[in-house]
């Protein structure tokens, strides 16, 4: 069993990578992809039963993950490259012309580990439902996982989804919302009040859980807590609280890293913050 | 020529219907998906006897297309039901991203299609999904013309492994394909051999073209007629054969003039069989309430608006 220690290591080298890779071509989303690294790490290389070695599309008697928020692709590629989906060494064609790391993660070119494109926001939860019931009439008992930005909750379709998943008792589901409370325009409380959400998913029939996303040992408590939740009837959700851009001081809890990447002397001193764990790419 | 076995009249809606019950026997695989519409889009029978693999979405037809793609990872066929414009223009994005984007096996089977929805009106009969479904790059699209060819479509796309368009329509119609004729997509069916005017139809504008072909012959114009019902990807080499022997071309279907059948036809004879053209489809224009008939009457879409535009050729 791998300790908190162990991912906290594995973390801090995504976080390394991700700050790289956007200041590398001067492009990208560090905000997200720094505050959901510590669930990314404990979700792939903790929880979830994957096979790296042998990818399928399919991915019949393994966990599935789905990022709905395309947009932090940098801790998803990092991610799935130290997991061993691909060389580390191809995160240096992140956004460059004819990766397999686009912009936005997408199954057009084959990068193990993706199972549908997303950018374009509110669609993952509605693939993620219909992949959980492709495993009950498999009769396949592993799980299906998903990440959520806040703000992408302001999306219809999410409610659709939301609705869907509990009307079909799809209970083989782990829904997990970033609650990062910031949107590109600013918090999501002045550009769109998503009020309770607790209280939403359970008036929408979901099991609700909360945790810290930034703390390995509230973290894997929760998800623990989730996957026994699993197979009562109700579909499982996670509200993840975070810190956008965690790791980095200076990008730390404001909106204004969303979507902008660090100059030379910005990224010196993101990497002095972040200690190189497994060696750079 | 131009005489054919007529089945009893049927709306193509229930061709899908039939050849989806007939996919649950066959195809353990195949999913059916339906946004509240199972009596219209006729998969009762689908439902009643694969209940286990039906799933009621309610009106949520953009959930409908995401649930879909996931769906197939795992390895199942799903086809989704509901009306052409909720099929497409709701959810263009949807499909854009979660299927075509993706490579998905979806099937998005969509009914009431045109104006022949009827007396609904304009806020139902999209005349704009052919463009906007072609335009997806590896989307396969298909318009059957009556029931037998309908119910044959719908079981080939199963085997077909990509995102599929399968566009359908409300009214019943002269059933007059073969009863057990093979479907091959991207197959046009040469319906009449002729010289001196080229008319390629789709939908259930063929059955117009037929009439519209047996009076121009009877008149002494010979009729080289086409039946395409797989727009993409579209039997050139169909097109360019017919347009070299007549360099006289009429395009024929319920859709928008722009985007649709007559527009993909002239690039390919613009380009390889230079002709002079006619097209027959709606002109820039939204549809209306009325019964399809006359709906179709007033927006030239019958066989005396195709005479008429054979004999604007000859004249040329």
């Amino acid at each position: 069993m791998i300790s908190n220690e162990e991912l906290s290591r594995i973390a801090s080298q995504v976080r390394r990578d991700i700050v790289r890779m956007v200041h590398a071509v001067n492009s990208g989303h560090p905000g997200g992809s720094l505050g959901c690294t510590d669930f990314f790490v404990s979700l792939y290389f903790k929880h979830m039963q994957v096979n790296p070695d042998n990818w399928q599309m399919d991915g019949v008697n393994e966990d599935l993950f789905f990022l709905s928020n395309g947009h932090i692709s940098p801790v998803f590629y990092s991610t799935l490259a130290h997991r061993g989906f691909f060389p580390v060494a191809e995160l240096a064609t992140f956004r460059k012309l004819n990766t397999r790391l686009q912009g936005h993660p997408t199954t057009h070119d084959n990068l193990p580990g993706i199972r549908v494109a997303s950018g374009s926001l509110g669609q993952g939860l509605s693939v993620a439902a219909g992949a959980a019931q492709a495993k009950k009439l498999n009769g396949d008992k592993r799980l299906v996982f998903t990440l959520h930005g806040d703000g992408e909750l302001q999306e219809g379709q999410i409610w659709e989804a939301a609705m869907y998943c509990a009307h079909h008792k799809i209970d083989n589901l782990i829904a997990t919302v970033d609650v990062n409370g910031q949107q590109i325009d600013g918090p999501t409380e002045v550009v769109m009040s998503l009020g309770n959400l607790r209280a939403k998913f359970e008036a929408f029939g979901w099991v609700v859980n909360e945790c810290d996303g930034n703390d390995m040992n509230s973290l894997n408590a929760c998800i623990e807590t989730a996957k026994g939740q699993t197979g009562n009837g109700k579909p499982v959700l996670i509200l993840m609280k975070t810190a956008m851009g965690k790791g980095v001081d200076f990008m730390e809890g404001t909106h204004k890293w969303h979507g902008v990447a660090p100059n030379d002397e910005q990224l010196a001193s993101a990497l002095a913050q972040l200690e190189e764990t497994l060696g750079d790419y | 020529m131009l005489e054919f076995e007529l089945s009893p009249a049927n709306d193509t809606r229930s061709g899908f219907g039939a050849g989806l019950h007939e996919l649950g026997k066959t195809n353990p695989k195949v999913t059916a998906l339906c946004a509240d519409l199972i009596g219209s889009l006729k998969m009762d029978a689908f439902k009643k006897d694969f209940p286990e693999r039906f799933f009621q979405v309610g009106i949520a037809e953009a959930n409908m297309m995401g649930v879909a793609a996931g769906m197939t990872i795992g390895g199942y066929i799903p086809f989704t039901g509901t009306f052409a414009n909720f099929s497409t223009g709701r959810v263009y994005d949807q499909i854009r991203q979660s299927i075509a984007y993706s490579g998905k096996n979806v099937k998005i089977c969509a009914s009431h299609a045109g104006l022949t929805l009827g007396e609904d009106g304009a806020t139902h009969q999209i005349l704009e999904d052919i463009g906007m479904m072609s335009m997806l790059p590896h989307m396969t699209v298909i318009n059957p013309c009556d029931y037998n060819q309908t119910k044959a479509a719908t079981i080939a796309i199963a085997d077909h492994h990509g995102p599929v368009y399968l566009r359908f329509g409300r009214p019943k119609v002269t059933n007059f394909t073969p009863v057990d004729q093979t479907f091959e997509i991207g197959k046009a069916w040469h319906i009449h051999e002729g010289n001196d005017v080229t008319i390629i139809a789709t939908g259930h504008l063929v059955w117009e073209a037929v009439e519209a072909a047996r009076e121009l012959e009877a008149e002494g114009i010979s009729v080289d007629l086409i039946n395409i019902h797989t727009i993409k990807p579209l039997d050139e080499e169909a097109i360019i054969r017919s347009a070299t022997k007549t360099g006289k071309v009429i395009t024929c279907e319920e859709h928008m003039i722009t985007g649709g059948l007559g527009s993909m036809v002239a690039q390919v004879v613009a380009k390889h069989a230079p002709s002079v053209m006619e097209f027959i489809g709606v002109n820039d224009s939204f549809g209306e309430s009325g019964t399809p008939d006359q709906l179709m009457e007033k927006y030239g879409l019958k066989a005396v608006n195709i005479v008429a535009a054979a004999k604007r050729l000859m004249e040329d």
